[in-house]
């Protein structure tokens, strides 16, 4: 790491908000979530490479091996999308609401003790219900794993659940205490009013809707979770299949959401750094967060289009909510996102860099996302390949990107400098990505179906493709993590 | 025909908007007028705004009209088939369908959740369902080629997921 003798704002995104900077213990701590962030990333990425090389026929992994290790790979993916997209949102919430540090530190005590229990459930007994646990699942393996190691899953997930939940009843207690009103933290009087005082910071506005939905959907995700683990010692207690769906996707489409909806607070605080344009809470704005804020919550259908018993108007509901749910916020973020980058004679970096792709990688995954809400499309679509191929673009591309986007601000900010290697992982790491994301497109496609532990030989050209691709990609992210890693106790002093 | 068309809207809108990123991000080095670029970026919030109105609202509209559900008002067509997922197979009350004629199959699961894919003799899907237990999702199609088709299990159900398939065979119309 070298120092900048002469510090350059528009290349290292010095912070030029007026807001007081995050507390030293505070940043300390963050730098804790960012590192277990870094290092379970680098884990599961691994993870994925593995699944792809075996689909490919370049390593043999045992199905029972295989559908452990996709159980892993998915519900860690979705928790530590959420755990450092909540570090985000933390450090720079922070500076306008009074948050607690010992909830902060709760949620990470939680969060810990709920992987060590769902690792263990997982590669200790035998667990491999999928991230997803679809009821009765988890109860029914046929001699695979037994309770035990379904429990210690269940149990696991639901810690987490529970940190997740102190968190956010802290960020709404903390917005309520400065604002009031949670409409007032939307900034509903500068939306609707005609008052002329200055609206909530794009950073509360954010924070607050993101409270306002997760809170509820870690409810029912604790609720689904009880009833899975009730039913594992107790199977007379039965659970509507259909309505333990409804459940479970309510509850992951709301969470997974929202990790974008925390980590896009990085680009809203430091994109201005680089840029020297502050991000503003227009009137489209707060308007847009409004709309997918209730959008968000009913759109979760549409992962039941393929359940024909499901009632008709919820999935047609579904269908029109997946075209209109998330683009109010992407469409005014992106939009912003480009205006305030061109002609702003800003220089890049890798953190600049990546918060940008970040916003190109959540729209342009959202487009076979949305292709994919079509129900007469989703009937040849739904659980092919097509599926992880947008929603890998949208989370590694998007949330992923922003997450390392903001480890290599605090890593700038404290005057690091990126080196050749840093640039090649970003190109390896982006077009990898890319390219990585495109292959489970084809493959979709081609119809092949998702979470097939074995592939058929006419589906392996393009497996082997997508693993030579993954590769690259976490190529890439080891170099992030580990420059992360190297830089961390800097970052954190 | 729906996996064309999913791959070219992707395709298409996916590379104007890689194109549209990468023009702005060459473009960041140069120096603007803060406002004027504000005022652009406003113009161009409402041109994508009402574009994509004129976009999604006949999409939509069209498209629900391809729905897969069937009615329950509809009459049983008078060839049915019955097809229950276990772990790790599929029984289905027959095997051989004839070409030209819809056939409604009644979808249920026996134990977990399965998904019902079927696949032509490209090995293209075609259409599917969940098999979940205690529904019984019911699936109409009228097969237009003979071949041996196959079914192929769509949603994960445990260890024996993707060895759960089995074939349909589809015979020429009479």
């Amino acid at each position: 790491m070298t120092t900048s003798e002469t510090p350059d704002v528009r290349v290292r995104g010095v912070e030029t908000t007026n807001a007081p900077p995050t507390s030293a213990p505070a940043r300390g701590v963050i730098a804790l979530y960012m590192g277990i962030t870094a290092i379970v990333l680098a884990l599961l990425m691994v993870f994925g490479l593995l699944m792809r090389a075996s689909q490919a026929g370049v390593i043999t992994i045992p199905p029972n091996r295989f559908y452990q290790i996709l159980t892993a790979h998915g519900i860690g993916m979705v928790a530590i999308s959420g755990f450092g997209s909540a570090g985000v949102m933390w450090y720079f919430l922070s500076r306008y609401v009074s948050l607690s540090r010992g909830i902060l530190v709760a949620n990470l005590v939680f969060f810990l003790t709920g992987v060590v229990l769902v690792l263990g459930g997982i590669f200790l007994g035998g667990f491999a219900a999928g991230w997803t646990f679809l009821f009765p699942l988890p109860a029914k393996s046929l001699g695979v794993w037994g309770p035990g190691a379904a429990a210690s899953y269940l149990v696991g997930v639901l810690l987490v659940g529970v940190g997740f939940l102190l968190l956010f009843l802290d960020t709404g207690r903390a917005i309520l205490s400065k604002y009031g009103s949670l409409g007032k933290a939307l900034g509903w009087p500068h939306a609707f009013g005609t008052t002329t005082t200055d609206p909530p910071p794009p950073v509360v506005v954010a924070s607050t809707v993101v409270t306002i939905i997760n809170i509820p959907a870690i409810a029912v995700g604790a609720v689904i979770l009880t009833m899975s683990v009730v039913n594992l010692f107790a199977p007379a207690f039965q659970v509507n299949a259909l309505l333990a769906k409804n459940l479970i996707y309510f509850f992951g489409h709301v969470f997974i959401n929202s990790a974008i909806y925390m980590a896009v607070i990085g680009v809203y605080e430091i994109l201005p750094n680089f840029t020297g344009r502050p991000w503003k809470s227009s009137k489209p704005f707060l308007l847009a967060w409004s709309a997918t804020m209730l959008m968000v919550l009913a759109v979760y259908p549409h992962h039941l289009f393929m359940d024909y018993a499901n009632p008709t108007w919820a999935n047609v509901m579904g269908q029109i909510l997946s075209y209109t749910s998330g683009l109010p916020v992407l469409a005014v973020t992106a939009i912003a996102t480009l205006a305030n980058v061109y002609r702003s004679g800003m220089k890049w970096n890798i953190a600049s860099s990546l918060l940008f792709v970040s916003i190109m990688g959540w729209s342009v995954g959202v487009i076979p996302a949305i292709v994919d809400g079509t129900i007469a499309i989703n009937r040849v679509m739904h659980n092919t390949l097509w599926v992880p191929g947008h929603f890998h673009i949208y989370l590694l591309l998007g949330v992923v990107a922003m997450v390392f986007g903001f480890m290599y601000f605090l890593a700038s900010s404290r005057g690091a400098t990126d080196s050749a290697l840093d640039r090649a992982a970003f190109w390896m790491f982006v077009v990898g990505g890319l390219a990585f994301s495109g292959v489970f497109l084809a493959a979709g496609a081609m119809s092949v179906p998702r979470r097939w532990a074995v592939h058929l030989a006419p589906w392996m050209a393009l497996d082997r493709l997508g693993a030579l691709f993954a590769l690259v990609v976490v190529a890439g992210a080891l170099v992030f993590v580990a420059n992360f890693l190297r830089r961390a106790r800097a970052i954190s002093a | 025909m729906e996996q064309r068309i999913a791959v070219l809207v992707s395709a298409v809108f996916g590379v104007l908007l890689l194109g549209l990123f990468a023009y702005v991000a060459g473009a960041a080095g140069r120096s603007g007028t803060a406002d004027e670029i504000a005022a652009g970026a406003a113009r161009w919030r409402r041109t994508a705004f009402w574009g994509l109105v004129a976009l999604f609202v006949p999409t939509i509209a069209f498209s629900l009209t391809r729905m897969p559900y069937s009615s329950a008002v509809q009459s049983a067509p008078p060839i049915v088939v019955d097809a229950t997922g276990h772990q790790w197979s599929w029984k289905l009350s027959r095997d051989t369908v004839p070409a030209g004629e819809l056939v409604e199959i009644r979808v249920t699961g026996a134990d977990v959740n399965h998904g019902l894919g079927v696949y032509d003799a490209n090995d293209r899907l075609i259409t599917q369902t969940q098999a979940m237990p205690g529904y019984t999702n019911v699936m109409r199609h009228t097969f237009a080629t003979p071949g041996t088709y196959r079914i192929l299990c769509l949603e994960y159900c445990g260890l024996g997921h993707h060895t759960m398939t089995t074939q349909l065979i589809v015979t020429a119309a009479k």
